[in-house]
């Protein structure tokens, strides 16, 4: 039974100064479910890249079935048997299913459609998917693109199957159903490698579970063997009750009122569906929700880069306006530059860093200029400013930079992520938005970033906090909101002094995946 | 141990550097244009049989052995030095600007129009006149990629290059329509006998006022793109449309800006070759420069300093391989391909800047 | 009326055939994801190539062989482009140098190398008259006797042979882009180079041969100018760089689908020589007629952008580096 099909001896990668794998030795064995787990950032991804031969190894090798072998491009690894799917899908969108299938295998042999879309039929009916040959991959849905993906790499005659964080981007549903697709593989006496940090997913579908910690491999353990809890320990290091902090504020102040808004994105889908909740200043207002579900859209609606449909409404008030009963100002329709020329100090740290919130070419300073070098009246930039507040920030977060005119996209993630968090709060925010801020960071980073909300929070300004890891959320909030499919499906509220036994990440996560969720329960109070 | 002669790693690997000290950079560049040069020499001795030490010597009396030719040097330099700051702000906002010939000939035309139909206002106002609008007609030229290129996003670098054979029939059109003499499909010199609308000598040298019109042009430039809240927008913009929008930029609002800048000093660079050089129109006005300057641009990194750097050596080249030509009765084109063999090599050596290579160990460091 | 219609046509399809050669080489370039904006350099390479290797040949011996003309000019024409190509490949490829700069140099560089040696092969070759090859020229211009049958013998069988080499090139080119997997593969890379990776292509390889083998094709434009566009002479006026363009425009004009070039490449002829079958026209009125084939492709390239139909558009990568370990 305990056959080891592949071996890594001591397999170590580098990118530049960051290693993302650091000697790693594990074993998988043969027709089982491996799960490999890790936080974001702890080399799962490219040491399975290094398997398919999307990167070289610098250093170690690759043992499968008793033999040394190397692996220099994806071609290799086919012909090993080794097929991986990508996170980011490697499909052509202009092709149909049938052409994408038999990209880079049998070049010389003809090409016949009809034949193709036979064999494809052929694999679908044995394990369960379905599939049109003939339709074009723009017009498919994520869940259709990753099936391709699958049917590709078994196509390819695959016995070793890598699927890098499958179920991000599906619904409840469809995870269900591939994982049904995983299980008749294993049937069929295939290995697959499950890559994921998400723990339920790891304890339902797994045989075993190879762990990652920051570039380093920490141990396989029997799934049988293994509870969240130990997993997690071993994932994160210590058994972590994470100790970060929530001060109590009184008099939160409704800064941001939030209606009806709804958004369609350029494909046509409609990612934002009547969306209503205020935002107090003195709270942490979390937003949570699988990637892709109106996050993104959520934020840049607010910081006006998005286009409403009409009649969405954002109303923001200025502190202390609502006592004097001043109006607020509508957001909506309004460019960034528009809502700050109203002195509406609106901060927002993007996903994207260093493709929307900061410019990589471009040194500390001048990123500071980004959002203020209007500031005087006469045609040149303001540079002295800024150059102080590159400094002060370089001091007071520790970047590690060989100076402040090093272009930024050279800095590693956490100190990218500094830059840009240190920039964002320094313009004394009323409403500081963050996607995604810790991810890809070490623990002292992620635990200087929760710090600094706090500080804000501290301020009376609103922070708006997406996240994913819903341990951090659940120990940082004073609020979540629960996005699904576009729509809130539910609000948590954490009780300073009453009884939060509902502010748990275990209904965040039903009421993340449950379309219907609201139906089921009477926990969320969902607008609609 | 395994065994670990079945093992092949590639034998060279590339990787991306994390940064280069401005003096290896230079270095390398200096490198890479001696080498070119050198490689040059080989291949003018092959052709002509020259000595390749006496052909650097030909080339450096044809291009500065005499005042005269001193200056038609340094003329041609100013010239694309002219149009290369003329593109910079385009090239590093991203946008391909290869309309640059057009817009040197539009400028070149509206010149040209002016010193026949305005011949009989006096020489200041005349000269201010066609400086503003040869300006004013390069801009209009380039506005039309730039505003598909803000609303659209239609593809600019053909759009801009289309719009360079528009500009050239012009030129046919009116070459034609100002023919001198009858018949012989030229334009002639304009104001031969008047010398309305030609540079004035200042300091005794006709080119006098070319050189201070491209060095002016060039430190604002320079102040433009590094000090002043527009130039810092097009670096935005030129890194990333996403950011720009996000800071509040009006990413199509920078975009036609900059190409109207940018058209408007291609147009002065063609006011220039018409009335601070040949006197004349005709469809090779602009002569390729419009080209080449992209080069010189993109290689200087849109630094005004490095433009001049760089065009003056492709100036020397020119007028060195066109004294090559003539002393061996070879034609003159011999400049193209010397300047294309330097450019490539120059090409090359970014990589080198920008990336290392990592050769196989041939020891495991495994115990 | 029908004389001067057939002659606009006969121009059509002689001028047609230069820029459907330049195009469908770069469509193959382009469909692997490089701009080359090298093309009119190209096209100068393989003219200059053609022209002097058949010089050499034709004056080394008394009685030239026909066929051996025809075979010696478009073999050196098709090496000497694709050597051009290789150097734009490395550039771009193995160097990771800027696609349109290196491609404008290729341009500098080869209509200076073409325009020097043929202005300067007779005093090299120490030989004093004119460049002429009119012996290959002939070969290259020669007819079928099917040309004498009337009028549909006159349009259609009244041409050299590269004419037809052209339309059958363009047909080959279609059939291998769409119908076979090693063109899939190679589109595969001009719309997404890290999927054509992660499936096995060798993307390096693929893009080198394809930019190689389409500069060969583009060089035989320059061919068919030289040796019966203008009889097997050589002429320093630039126009093969002017061809070389509208080469680059009617890429965008067929919306990258050769089989679009054939017809695509006559419009074009037949927009180019309009003004003279238009009665009325001044020396200058025509001039501004000849902007007709670049207006009508700026037009074509402001519709394609605002329809933004999927099938329609250019290679998704184009003009993008690819470098696999980049994150």
């Amino acid at each position: 039974m305990s056959e080891t099909v592949i071996e890594l001896r001591n397999v170590t990668k580098t990118f530049g100064s960051v290693t993302s794998n650091d000697h790693v030795s594990m074993k998988i064995e043969k027709g089982e479910i491996l799960a490999l787990l890790g936080e974001n950032g702890s080399g799962k991804t490219s040491l399975m890249n290094m398997l398919s031969g999307i990167y070289f190894p610098d250093e170690g090798e690759i043992i499968l079935n008793g033999k040394p072998v190397t692996i220099r491009d994806p071609r290799d690894a086919y012909e090993l048997g080794i097929g991986m799917v990508h996170q980011h899908f490697k499909l052509v969108d202009v092709f149909t299913a049938s052409e994408n299938m038999i990209l880079g295998i049998d070049a010389k042999a003809k090409l016949d459609r009809k034949k193709i879309a036979a064999q494809i039929k052929e694999i679908c009916d044995k394990y369960g998917f379905v599939i049109d040959p003939d339709k074009k991959v723009y017009d498919m849905s994520v869940s259709e693109k990753q099936t391709l993906e699958i049917v590709k790499v078994l196509y390819r005659g695959a016995d070793i199957l890598i699927l890098d964080e499958p179920t991000a981007v599906l619904t409840p549903q469809e995870t269900d159903r591939l994982f049904d697709v995983i299980r008749n593989m294993k049937k069929n006496g295939k290995t697959v490698i499950i890559i994921t940090h998400k723990l339920h997913e790891v304890l339902s579908i797994s045989d075993r579970v190879a762990i990652l910690r920051r570039g380093q491999y920490i141990g396989t353990v029997n799934t049988s063997e293994a509870t969240e809890s130990s997993l997690t320990e071993m994932m994160v290091g210590k058994k972590v009750e994470l100790n970060i902090e929530r001060p109590v504020i009184e008099n939160k102040e409704l800064l941001l009122e939030v209606r009806n808004l709804n958004c369609i994105n350029p494909e046509g889908i409609k990612v934002l569906k009547d969306i209503n909740f205020d935002v107090y200043g003195g709270e942490i207002l979390g937003i949570a929700g699988i990637s892709g579900s109106g996050q993104k859209e959520l934020l840049e609606s607010i910081a006006g880069l998005q286009k409403n449909e009409k009649g969405s409404s954002i109303i923001y008030y200025q502190p202390h306006a609502r006592d004097e009963s001043i109006d607020g100002d509508q957001l909506v329709g309004k460019t960034p530059r528009e809502i700050r020329d109203l002195g509406i100090r609106l901060s927002f740290v993007p996903e994207d860093r260093l493709g929307m919130g900061l410019v990589g070419s471009m040194g500390m300073t001048e990123n500071m200029m980004l959002k203020d070098y209007r500031s005087n009246g006469h045609i040149f930039a303001n540079v002295k400013k800024p150059r102080m507040l590159a400094e002060k920030i370089k001091d007071e977060l520790e970047v590690v930079t060989p100076s402040i005119s090093t272009p930024v996209k050279n800095l590693s993630g956490g100190n990218v992520q500094k830059v840009l968090v240190g920039r964002e709060i320094a313009a004394s925010p009323t409403v500081l938005m963050t996607a995604y801020a810790v991810r890809g960071l070490d623990i002292n980073t992620s635990y200087t970033i929760y710090h600094l909300l706090n500080e804000q929070k501290k301020k009376g300004s609103a922070v708006i906090f997406v996240g994913e890891d819903l341990d951090v959320m659940v120990a940082l909030c004073d609020r979540i909101i629960v996005l699904c499919d576009g729509r809130i499906n539910g609000v948590l509220e954490y009780k300073p002094d009453g009884d939060n036994k509902d502010f748990n990440k275990g209904n965040i996560g039903l009421m993340m995946t449950k379309i219907d969720y609201k139906d089921e329960t009477e926990g969320g109070k969902a607008d609609e | 141990m395994s065994d670990n002669s079945a093992v092949k790693d590639p034998f060279v690997r590339v990787v991306k550097r994390d940064g280069m000290k401005s003096g290896s950079k230079i270095a390398v560049r200096i490198a890479s244009v001696i080498v070119a040069l050198i490689v040059c020499g080989i291949l003018i001795n092959m052709i002509t049989g020259l000595n390749p030490l006496v052909v650097y010597e030909t080339m450096f009396q044809g291009a500065f052995g005499s005042t005269r030719r001193s200056f038609s040097t340094i003329r041609e330099m100013m010239m694309l030095a002219c149009v290369a700051i003329g593109l910079a702000p385009a090239f590093k906002m991203k946008f391909w600007n290869i309309g640059a010939e057009g817009q040197i000939l539009i400028g070149g035309i509206v010149s040209a129009a002016c010193m026949i139909n305005l011949n009989k206002l006096p020489a200041i106002p005349l000269l201010l006149i066609m400086f503003v609008l040869s300006a004013v007609a390069g801009a209009l030229w380039a506005l039309l990629p730039a505003i598909f290129k803000a609303k659209w996003n239609t593809n600019e670098t053909l759009f801009t290059l289309m719009m360079n054979y528009v500009a050239i029939q012009l030129t046919s059109f009116f070459v034609s329509k100002w023919e001198n003499p009858k018949g012989s499909n030229t334009v002639g010199i304009i104001n031969s006998n008047t010398q309305a609308g030609w540079f004035p000598e200042i300091f005794g040298q006709k080119y006098t006022l070319n050189i201070i019109m491209v060095i002016t042009l060039a430190i604002l430039m320079w102040i433009y793109l590094k000090y002043t809240k527009h130039g810092y927008e097009i670096a935005v913009v030129g890194d990333s449309e996403n950011t720009a929008r996000y800071a509040g930029i009006n990413v199509s609002k920078v975009i036609i800006r900059t190409m109207l800048l940018s058209g408007a000093i291609c147009g002065i660079a063609g006011f220039l070759a018409v009335s601070g050089a040949s006197h004349t129109i005709s469809t090779s006005t602009a002569g390729g420069r419009g080209f080449t300057a992209i080069i010189v641009a993109w290689l200087a990194k849109f630094n005004s300093f490095y433009m001049l750097l760089i065009a003056l050596l492709l100036a020397f080249l020119g007028s060195g391989a066109t004294e090559i030509a003539s002393k061996c009765k070879l034609n003159d084109y011999a400049s193209d391909m010397i300047i294309g063999i330097i450019l490539f090599f120059i090409l090359a050596s970014e990589f080198f800047i920008n990336y290392r290579l990592v050769f196989r160990k041939h020891a495991k460091e495994e115990a | 009326m029908a004389t001067s219609l057939i002659q606009l046509l006969l121009g059509a399809v002689a001028f047609g055939t230069v820029i459907m050669f330049g195009c469908i080489g770069e469509i193959i370039t382009e469909k692997a994801g490089n701009l080359n904006l090298g093309v009119p350099g190209i096209m100068y390479l393989g003219g200059i190539a053609s022209l002097a290797s058949v010089f050499i040949y034709e004056g080394s011996t008394d009685t030239p062989n026909k066929l051996l003309c025809v075979i010696i000019a478009l073999l050196s024409a098709f090496i000497a482009s694709a050597l051009g190509g290789l150097i734009y490949a490395f550039l771009t490829i193995t160097l990771k140098a800027n696609q349109n700069v290196t491609g404008l140099t290729l341009t500098i560089f080869g209509s200076g190398v073409a325009n020097f040696f043929g202005g300067s092969l007779n005093t090299l070759a120490g030989r004093f008259e004119q460049i002429a090859v009119p012996f290959t020229s002939a070969a290259f211009k020669a007819v079928t006797p099917l040309s004498k049958a009337g009028v549909v013998g006159r349009i259609f069988f009244s041409y050299g042979f590269m004419v037809y080499l052209a339309v059958i090139a363009a047909v080959i080119i279609h059939y291998f882009l769409n119908h076979t997997r090693r063109g899939l593969n190679l589109r595969t890379i001009g719309e997404n180079p890290a999927a054509a990776d992660a499936a096995g292509i060798n993307v390096t390889k693929n893009k080198y041969l394809a930019i190689c083998i389409g500069a060969g094709i583009s060089g035989f434009g320059g061919v068919y100018y030289v040796m019966d566009y203008i009889k097997g002479t050589w002429a320093n006026d630039g126009s093969i760089e002017t061809l070389g363009w509208l080469a680059v425009a009617l890429v965008i004009f067929t919306t990258w689908k050769s089989i679009n070039a054939i017809w695509g490449a006559y419009l074009f002829g037949v927009l180019y020589w309009m003004y003279l079958y238009i009665p009325g026209l001044t020396r200058g009125s025509q001039e501004i007629f000849k902007m007709l084939p670049y207006v009508v492709t700026i037009i074509v390239l402001i519709v394609t952008s605002l329809r933004n139909s999927r099938d329609k558009q250019p290679p998704a990568a184009l003009g993008l580096p690819y470098f696999r370990e980049e994150r």
